[in-house]
């Protein structure tokens, strides 16, 4: 039974090989499906493996199986073996076993997908390299195991790579990690060097040789691997933006498995820790309570569902090392296990509300989802109740245990643990039930405006007024013109009028001087006439001339005030219109007006309008409610009440060699512990329904600037590494191109110098070669017989 | 008078000197050639009369790996020289300087 331990990472890596070679002919959804049944027979496998080691009795729950020799280099060996223990099938069974649903789910999620049989395969690597992580034998296929989630993760991050941002979210968690997996390395240096073997059969059963210091250093440099691959400070920056992968990626890798594997190597190498100074297993229990805490502070501010979701998996995670730190193993992989049934789940749960809102994150803008997504509203709510820690749901047993625990720990700050990890199950309870609320329920937010619509309508108004300003005022221009025409015209006619009245009084003195008798004289008796009359016709023409001024200057006075009025209006118009994007939260009564700009929105907004959010297909929501029932179930593998109940930690025992701390509480403290946790949990609940479905007090004052922005710990490392960072990196880039490319350099000329030099004695004629072969043998022949006569 | 080892080491020297002295003064490569195995076999006469003097049988043990590796030698060179003769029909060893450093 056991013995079929070998097909457990085989099968997915067989599925793998297998989608690397045909998985694009198989296309959509056979590539998904063949993935599904690897994983699924990895299950399978692991089952009767699990059923194997049932069959026997505790202590002989240890069972290695060797496949073949691996690296064999004077004493140094290393064999690709697996150690089938309680601990390395615990961590199969969930990573076979939530990496089925999540296949299954993916089916649905990746449904379109130009890449759906890449994904598949990356799927199954990720699998098999997570399973050689687990159940590897020695630390150097842990570490095989640990660079190969670190590349599956890397492309799943990036598995979307034609956005750049996607891209550098890959290339960040790749790097992030490089720090840890550089603390794994010296580790298992530090290992090799005490015991002369990385095989964990020799680590446990010969703990006992590795001196003091240098477990505590190994402690502390294993501390550093796990920091990175499990986002624990300072390395947790790399986690959020690991949400720019597709989101089963980030339920699979980056909240159930991967993540964990810190933890798991903790735990896995408890007898090294058991070995260290105290001060170490402090400082592992104190850099996971502060990231509890630090990430649940961030999480409270995050409006992007799957940040939120991020940060509260960098906060449990931050539990996990805490209870590692405290000697709490069982409660850590309890935790670890049903922090990855619910976590799973509301991944999952917040895959399906993107995929059924198309694509939309921001929980500003959902709300009231409940009706319309009935199965993912129901299961994503168990979620949140395990995770809040309400009873009797899975994260109340396995969180409590922790808290117990920290309690319990003498000599690291036990209560101080407690009291953090407590603050942190507080604000837990706070930003999930925020998130519920938000995502959920209240006024479906969907379709309301968003702020850059509303902007560009509003500059479409704007524009539009703009327009009619440019349009009175060259109206006005022409109106000008026209007067000033009149006026020219006015002048002429007065001319003209002047000219006629000259003519007049030329024409009355010629007929004056003329006379009456003179035949000329009727002539200009005539001629007079007419001038009289074109006087008249010319002061006819003054007077249209005139009214025609009139008219001109009064269109003129007409187009000003039109002009004034079209500016008044464009001015006016920012403040006429009385449409603002109202704070997400206020916005659960009421949708803002958009009457008034309407016809001025973007298409973005009325294509909006034709989509409906829907439930999503079944290959997405039979997962939700398989972790759903785990995730309201899962505290059934650990009872506290009594020992018989304590599945898990019975099962568990074997493989922590009595290093798990003793729990010395008295029953009194332990139920007052427990009503205390429920308690801050029912506050922390009652408070955020105070704040975001009763509106009292201002959300603004818990989402603060500051806490959106993760503490600005990125933009520090940004800049700390972008300033006096690179002026160290430029140091060591010189240095390398100075003086260690310099040696080269100088050894490769000093040769060229010395083969310029040797060039003259080659002159390629062969007799000179025999010339000097024959003196040569001369001259030994000379020396030979010189000392034979001496 | 009787023939004696001697001889056959003068015999052995005067051909290698004969050999040598062609090999340094001749110009043509197949000449050239023929010298270099008159030294060879000039050695290889020292080795079996000096095999006769000592009563080893290394020395003409020695001989055979000599005429086998010597057989080797003409292979090789013999192509060479033919193959440097048709592209250069007329070339002399000292035209022949395209290894020259």
């Amino acid at each position: 039974m056991v013995e079929a331990a070998w097909l457990i990472p085989t099968l997915p890596l067989a599925g793998f090989i297998f989608l690397v070679l045909f998985g694009r002919k198989l296309g959509e959804p056979g590539a998904g499906w063949v993935a599904t049944l690897a994983s699924a027979g990895a299950f399978v496998a692991t089952l009767v493996t699990f059923g194997g080691l049932l069959s026997v009795e505790g202590p002989e729950r240890f069972h290695v199986q060797t496949l073949f020799t691996w690296i064999q280099s004077g004493s140094f060996s290393v064999d690709a073996g697996l150690l089938i223990d309680p601990l390395s099938i615990t961590m199969s069974l969930f990573i076979t076993g939530v990496g089925t649903l999540i296949h299954l789910y993916s089916i649905g999620y990746m449904h379109g997908d130009a890449g759906f049989a890449r994904f598949f395969a990356y799927l199954n690597l990720f699998i098999t390299s997570m399973l050689i992580l687990v159940l590897g034998d020695n630390l150097l296929l842990t570490f095989l195991g640990w660079e190969g989630v670190g590349a599956c993760s890397y492309l799943l991050i990036s598995f979307w790579f034609t956005d750049p941002a996607n891209a550098t979210a890959g290339k960040k968690a790749f790097v992030t990690n490089r720090v840890g997996d550089f603390g794994f390395m010296l580790a298992m240096f530090v290992i090799f060097s005490e015991l002369s073997s990385i095989r964990y059969t020799d680590i446990i059963t010969r703990s006992g040789e590795i001196g003091t210091t240098a477990a505590t250093v190994a402690v502390a440099l294993f501390l550093l691997a796990a920091a990175g691959k499990s986002a624990q400070l300072p390395l947790f920056v790399w986690l959020p933006d690991a949400m720019a992968g597709p989101t089963p990626v980030s339920a699979l890798i980056h909240a159930a498995t991967m993540v964990t594997s810190g933890v798991f190597l903790l735990t896995r190498l408890n007898p090294v820790l058991a070995q260290a100074e105290t001060w170490s297993l402090g400082l592992v229990a104190w850099v996971g309570a502060l990231t509890a805490l630090f990430a649940a502070t961030i999480a409270v501010a995050q409006t992007d569902i799957k940040r939120v979701l991020a940060y509260s998996t960098v906060s449990q995670l931050g539990y996990l090392f805490l209870a590692v730190g405290v000697g709490g193993y069982v409660a850590a992989i309890f935790h670890m296990v049903t922090h990855a049934f619910f976590k799973a789940l509301l991944f999952l749960g917040s895959g399906s509300v993107i995929h059924g809102l198309n694509d939309e994150q921001d929980m500003r803008r959902m709300g009231g989802l409940y009706k319309l997504m009935p199965v993912t509203g129901f299961t994503f709510i168990v979620g949140w109740l395990a995770i809040a820690g309400v009873p009797p749901f899975a994260g109340f047993w396995s969180k409590d245990e922790i808290l117990l625990y920290a309690w319990n720990a003498d000599g690291i700050g036990g209560k101080g643990l407690w009291a953090v990890g407590l603050v942190t199950a507080l604000l837990t309870a706070f930003y999930m039930t925020r998130q519920v609320i938000l995502t959920f329920f209240g006024r479906s937010r969907f379709h309301d405006v968003t702020a850059p619509e509303l902007d560009e309508a509003l500059e479409n108004i704007a524009a539009a007024n703009r327009q009619a300003v440019i349009d009175a005022e060259a109206a006005r221009d022409k109106a000008v013109v026209a007067a000033e025409k009149a006026s020219g015209d006015l002048v002429k006619r007065n001319e003209a009028l002047d000219k006629a009245k000259s003519k007049v009084e030329a024409a009355t003195v010629d007929v004056a001087r003329s006379d009456d008798a003179d035949e000329g004289h009727a002539k200009l008796v005539k001629a007079l006439d007419r001038a009289t009359q074109a006087v008249t016709k010319a002061s006819d023409a003054l007077v249209k001339a005139n009214n025609a001024v009139d008219a001109a200057k009064e269109l003129v006075v007409e187009a000003n005030a039109a002009v004034e009025q079209a500016q008044r209006d464009a001015d006016n118009s920012g403040n006429a219109i009385n449409v603002t994007v109202p704070h997400y939260v206020t916005a659960v009564t009421a949708a803002p007006d958009v009457a008034e700009v309407e016809q001025h929105l973007p298409a973005s907004y009325r294509e909006r309008k034709e989509y409906h959010p829907h439930e999503s297909p079944w290959t997405m929501t039979v997962p939700l409610i398989i972790l759903a029932a785990a995730a309201a179930l899962g505290g059934v593998l650990n009872l506290p009440f009594n020992h018989d109940l304590h599945f898990l930690g019975n099962w568990l025992a074997p493989s922590l060699f009595g290093h798990e701390a003793e729990l010395t509480a008295s029953a009194g403290t332990k139920w007052l512990l427990a009503v205390v946790a429920i308690t801050v949990g029912g506050v922390a609940i009652a408070a955020a329904f105070n704040l975001y479905v009763k509106g009292r007090g201002k959300p603004a004052s818990v989402e603060k600037r500051i806490l959106a922005d993760a503490w600005k710990v990125d933009q520090s490392y940004a800049s700390f590494f972008g300033g006096p960072g690179r002026a160290l990196f430029n140091l060591a880039s010189a240095f390398d191109r100075k003086v260690v490319d310099g040696a080269v350099r100088v050894s490769a000329s000093a040769v060229n110098i010395a083969g310029r030099a040797m060039k003259s004695t080659q002159p390629g004629f062969v007799r000179s070669y025999a010339w000097l072969v024959a003196l040569g043998t001369a001259a030994v022949l000379v020396w030979f017989l010189g000392r034979l006569l001496a | 008078m009787e023939v004696t080892q001697t001889w056959y080491l003068v015999l052995s020297a005067m051909l290698f000197s004969v050999g040598l002295v062609g090999l340094l003064i001749r110009n043509n490569p197949l000449v050239m050639f023929m010298c270099v195995e008159l030294m060879l076999n000039a050695s290889n006469l020292s080795f079996v009369a000096f095999s006769g003097v000592y009563n080893d049988i290394a020395g003409q043990t020695a001989v055979f790996f000599v005429l086998v590796v010597a057989a080797a030698e003409v292979v090789v060179g013999l192509s060479i020289v033919v193959a440097l003769m048709r592209i250069r029909p007329a070339a002399t060893a000292d035209d022949l300087t395209a290894l020259k450093g």
